[in-house]
Order: structure tokens, then C-alpha cells, then sequence
């Protein structure tokens, strides 16, 4: 992270290093749904080869943004880039840039793991040779080689979310984004798609954006932004956002953070 | 895994990234529709039960004078199988654009909307998948309706494809223009009632329209601008190696407008917070929820209420409610 700045400080506007671009910059955004704000003014960056995770509570706008970065969503008001491509304006230069794990599974449970991840990359015009190459070598990876050919209905839950990582990364992304993706599994399960996770990070040097309510899961070295009720409330690496709120634990950061802004009877 | 070299000059998409795309999701949308064998049984028997049963009771009341395309006199249920293969279509077209629109469908429709092309091209090719499906449905039909003595050219099993093509486009996007404009139509019982049944009754599929204009000269104006209608002459014509071309050149039409207004209206955060809502309760799509309930899901809303009478039956876990009590209609709170 260049200069996490917390919020409250005046933004800079630095001229993007050719070199060091950051992998997802988000700008000013802000979305409602009606009369409802989900965000307001919502500012960070993920830079290549870090592990940024995304604290917040349920209904804090994690998916919200999340639809907003892989363009479900019209941008309302402020910007997205992936790499430097606008998500408005060049789109398709920018979700090619992109993997996303949705929260709720998105895997055609009657199709066999191939067949699921063969289809997600003639999404990206991968051709049929290439796909099945690849297709191959991620079911590999993630250890399902010899359940290929089954139904994705009989896999578990765990091993449904590696399938969906993996089809995430078919397409070879420089930018994974997860929103939740532990949710409903066994500590085993969460345990080996962390790590997982954490490997892609150090090894393949892609950046992960990690939506996620589970203080657990984040580790003193990654970067960290702290949403709450649709504002960033703090942001930087997670050492500094703890001593910033004068807590020991991250745990204790987010309650000191949040408690200020939550209605009474709100809060976690 | 690649190398993080960056080339970030903006390349397009070359002709075969669209045309993998294309096929793969038409490739994806016919195995999935073998593996729903009760929305193709559906898909089934509505137009046989028209066949074999209306037909057979309706042959004797309604005389069919020779009018083209046909060159002899000819039974009723020849003269309605046109209608019902349209009928197959627009059944076809309307779930599978409602779905797409609401919150079934929206895990898949999250999965094909981060394909980094055009998203109008993407919807283009998921209605031209569902054609594709109503496409077999038709061809089922027509096997089966061979067997009852509908029995066109065999050449017509081949010059009725394009027809079928470009009347399935047309159905589909005019479901998802209609489901996504319109929002009280979000259950497919308000499809029934105020699209599919009046398009299907307005039309020439159970009767020439030269008949309607004997009776009512207004039901013939209506049936004459019914868009179905002319989907049903085109395939009639295209069944027997003929073409309408006055059909041909309003579906072409109508194929261009609906399309054009259904991907300009699109809007996916459109039924989206009920789905987030739900799908957070949810492992993953249901088992036993196919296409044919998935539209049962829309929210009940007073509209529905009036114009169906008792609420669907709960048919699958996703559906959160279930009627309960001794008072067995409400099922929420009606107070608004």
C-alpha cells in the first residue's frame, strides 16, 4: 500500500506509476438503492500482490461494491479501475483482468466440474483445447482431478468453493476478488481456501480483495479496509489500523471503530 | 499461471472470442435442459393436451375452408399445429426471459454478466440459447404430432428452422423486455393472464383470422397487430416451404425492436435485493426447482392476489413461506 491514509485526511491524487498500478483503485464511490445509501464516498486501493481484506458487517455494502467493480451495477458516482481500465468505459479490458467468487455459489450443479469451468471459459472466449488444457490443470491444483467427470451436486462444500476459485482463475486474472467465500463451511474447508488464497497472492502475484465478517481470517500483514454501513472507516495495513484505534486485537479495532457509528442494538 | 507482464493496450475481442462465447453458452443451456426432464415433459404436454384433446373436440364446430399455404382441405388439428409450436415458444420465451430477469436465474446471470464482452451481445446469445431449447421442444412436438397424422413435407422440417429461430428471438425478447419494464409482472402467473393468453387468443393459432373478421372486425384489427400472430403465419408458411413475407418482415421487426429494447432495459439490480436475501439462506440453487418454478418465486403482491386466487404451493425449500393455519389464504401480513 503507497499511503494509506485514513479517511479523514485529505485524499491525494497521485499520478498513477506506470509501473505500480494498483490492481483495483476505487474512487469516490457512492451507490444507493432508492432513498437508500448502501455507499457513501467509498475510496481505497488493492495493489498487485497483496492480500486486502474487506471488514465488515453484513449490510455494510460489501456486495454492493462488489457488484459495482465486476459491473453488475452501474457506477452511479465515482470511479472503478482495474489496472488502469475504467469499469464504465472499457469494461472488457477490465473484467478480463478480473475473478470473482460471489458470496452465493454460482456453479451449475447438474453439469460435471468440467463442464462448469469449460463453460466459464467460452464466457471468455477461451477456446475448447485451450479451456480443457487449463480446465485440466486447476482441477489438478485444487486436488479434484479424479471427480472431473461427477456432478458438481455431490461435491462438498468446501470443495465446491475451490472449484469456484479455481473457475475464477481460468482465465488467468491479475485481481481475484471474494466476497465471503468461507461462509457455511467447516474450519478444515476455511482453513485450506485461505490458505489457497494466500498462496495465489505470494506465488502468482495476483491481488485479492477478501470480503469478509470473520477477524480470523485476516492476518497482521495484510492490507486492511474497514466498512461499515457503507462508509470506509479506517484503511491501511492491519497493524496500523489497530494501534490508530488504540486496540490490541483487530477484534477490538472494529468494535472501537464501528461502536461510534452503530445505533445501539445495530452493532455485531 | 501467466507472468504478471503487463499489456494493458486495450485488444478487443476477435471474432472467435464472440463466437466461443456464443456457443458455450448455447452448449450450456441445452445440457442443462437435458437434465431438467420435467420442464421438457411441461413443455410437452401443454401443446398435446391442445392437440389431443381441444383439437379432436373443436374439429367438428370450426370448418377450415382451403387458404394458403394449405392446398386441400385439412383437419383442425393441422391447422392449430403452427399455433402450438408458437405456443411452445412463447411459453419458452417468457419463463426463460422472466427468470433471467429475476432472482432465480441470478446466480447464473452473475456468472455470464463477468464475461468481459459486450453484455449485449451476452444476453443476445442467452435468448438465442433458450430458442435453442424451445427449438427441441418443437422438434419433439412435431415428432409426436407426426405420429397424429400432422404430417407437412418432409422438406418443411427444414425450412421451418429459420422461421422457428426468428420467432423464438423475438418471443424471448419480448419476455425480458415485458419482465423487465414491467414490474408487476414478476411471477409467471401475471405473465399468463395479461401476455401469453391474450397474445396466444388474439392471434390466428386456434382460427384464421378471416373468421375473426366475421365476427368482429376490432378482435381481427387486434389479431392482424398481434406480433404472434405473424409468428404464427411465418412458421405456417415456413412449415409448408413457403414464406409469408408480410410475417417475415413484422417479426423481423418486432425481433430488432424487443431485442434492442430488452438489452437497453436490462438492469440487473432489478429483483436483486430479494435475491441476495434469499441466496443468503440458500446452498446453492435448489435441486428440485427447475425453470418451470422458478417464477413461481416473485414476492406475492396484491396483483397477484386478484387476478389468481389462492397462492402457488410451496414446491421447493428456497420458497420461505408456507401457508399455514386454518385460515389458509394469507400467507403474509396484507396490510401495506
Amino acid at each position: 500500500m503507497t499511503s494509506p491514509a485514513p479517511i479523514a485526511e485529505p485524499r491525494e491524487t497521485p499520478r498513477p506509476d506506470p509501473a505500480a498500478v494498483p490492481a483495483l483503485s476505487i474512487d469516490g464511490v457512492s451507490h444507493s438503492y432508492g432513498p437508500r445509501r448502501a455507499l457513501m464516498d467509498v475510496s481505497f486501493k488493492v495493489q498487485p500482490a497483496s492480500f486486502t481484506a474487506l471488514l465488515g458487517l453484513n449490510g455494510a455494502g460489501k456486495s454492493t461494491l462488489f457488484s459495482l467493480v465486476t459491473r453488475l451495477f452501474g457506477i452511479q458516482s465515482g470511479g472503478v479501475g482495474i489496472f488502469g481500465h475504467d469499469i464504465s468505459s472499457s469494461s472488457g479490458e477490465a473484467l478480463r483482468l478480473l475473478g470473482v467468487v460471489f458470496q452465493p455459489r454460482t456453479l451449475d450443479l447438474d453439469l460435471s466440474l468440467t463442464q462448469n469451468l469449460l463453460y466459464h471459459a467460452a464466457l471468455h472466449g477461451i477456446g475448447r483445447r485451450e479451456a480443457t488444457t487449463r480446465s485440466a490443470e486447476l482441477l489438478g491444483r485444487i486436488g479434484l482431478s479424479e471427480r472431473a467427470g461427477s456432478k458438481v451436486r455431490d461435491l462438498s462444500g468446501g470443495q465446491m468453493r475451490r472449484l469456484e476459485i479455481a473457475r475464477a482463475l481460468l482465465h488467468r486474472p491479475r485481481l481475484l476478488l471474494l466476497d465471503e467465500p468461507t461462509v457455511g463451511l467447516d474450519v478444515k474447508a476455511r482453513a485450506d481456501i485461505i490458505s489457497h488464497v494466500r498462496q495465489l497472492v505470494t506465488e502468482q502475484g495476483i491481488g485479492v480483495l477478501w470480503a469478509t465478517h470473520l477477524f480470523d481470517e485476516i492476518m497482521s500483514s495484510d492490507d486492511l479496509v474497514v466498512l461499515h454501513q457503507g462508509k470506509v472507516l479506517a484503511q491501511g495495513p492491519m497493524s496500523r489500523v489497530i494501534t490508530d484505534a488504540g486496540a490490541q486485537d483487530v477484534n477490538t479495532a472494529f468494535m472501537r471503530l464501528t461502536g461510534a457509528q452503530t445505533m445501539p442494538g445495530g452493532g455485531a | 499461471m501467466s507472468s504478471i507482464t503487463t499489456s494493458d493496450a486495450p485488444r478487443g475481442f476477435s471474432a472467435s472470442e464472440y463466437m466461443t462465447c456464443l456457443t458455450g453458452i448455447v452448449w450450456r443451456e441445452g445440457l442443462r435442459f437435458l437434465h431438467q426432464r420435467e420442464r421438457f415433459v411441461s413443455a410437452l404436454v401443454r401443446p398435446l393436451v391442445w392437440l389431443f384433446i381441444f383439437a379432436a373436440g373443436f374439429r367438428q364446430v370450426l370448418g377450415i375452408s382451403i387458404i394458403p399455404p394449405y392446398e386441400t382441405y385439412i383437419l383442425y388439428e393441422v391447422f392449430i399445429a403452427p399455433g402450438l409450436m408458437a405456443m411452445i415458444q412463447l411459453f419458452n420465451g417468457m419463463q426463460s426471459s422472466l427468470s433471467m430477469v429475476y432472482d432465480r436465474e441470478m446466480g447464473n446471470m452473475r456468472t455470464l454478466l463477468v464475461s468481459p464482452l459486450p453484455r449485449g451481445f451476452l444476453l443476445f446469445c442467452k435468448l438465442l440459447a433458450g430458442t435453442a431449447v424451445s427449438l427441441l421442444q418443437v422438434y419433439a412436438f412435431l415428432l409426436i404430432a407426426w405420429f397424429w397424422d400432422i404430417t407437412p413435407p418432409l422438406s418443411g422440417y427444414l425450412t421451418v428452422l429459420p422461421a422457428l429461430i426468428l420467432s423464438g428471438l423475438m418471443l424471448g425478447s419480448l419476455g425480458m423486455l415485458i419482465s423487465s419494464g414491467i414490474k408487476q409482472l414478476e411471477n409467471f402467473a401475471g405473465v399468463m393472464n395479461f401476455v401469453i393468453f391474450p397474445m396466444f387468443f388474439a392471434s390466428s393459432a386456434l382460427y384464421p383470422v378471416w373468421r375473426v373478421q366475421e365476427g368482429s372486425p376490432y378482435l381481427y384489427y387486434l389479431c392482424a397487430a398481434n406480433p404472434f400472430t405473424h409468428a404464427v403465419e411465418l412458421i405456417r408458411f415456413a412449415l409448408y416451404g413457403q414464406v409469408n413475407w408480410i410475417s417475415l418482415a413484422v417479426v423481423a421487426a418486432c425481433t430488432i425492436v424487443f431485442m434492442i429494447g430488452a438489452i437497453l432495459a436490462y438492469d440487473p439490480s432489478r429483483g436483486w435485493r430479494g435475491a441476495d436475501l434469499r441466496e443468503a439462506k440458500d446452498e446453492g440453487s435448489d435441486p428440485g426447482c427447475h425453470g418451470n418454478c422458478a417464477v413461481l418465486h416473485g414476492r406475492a403482491r396484491p396483483i397477484r392476489a386478484i387476478l389468481t386466487g389462492p397462492t402457488p404451493r410451496p414446491r421447493c425449500r428456497r420458497f420461505r413461506w408456507r401457508p399455514s393455519g386454518p385460515a389458509r389464504r394469507s400467507t403474509r401480513p396484507r396490510s401495506r
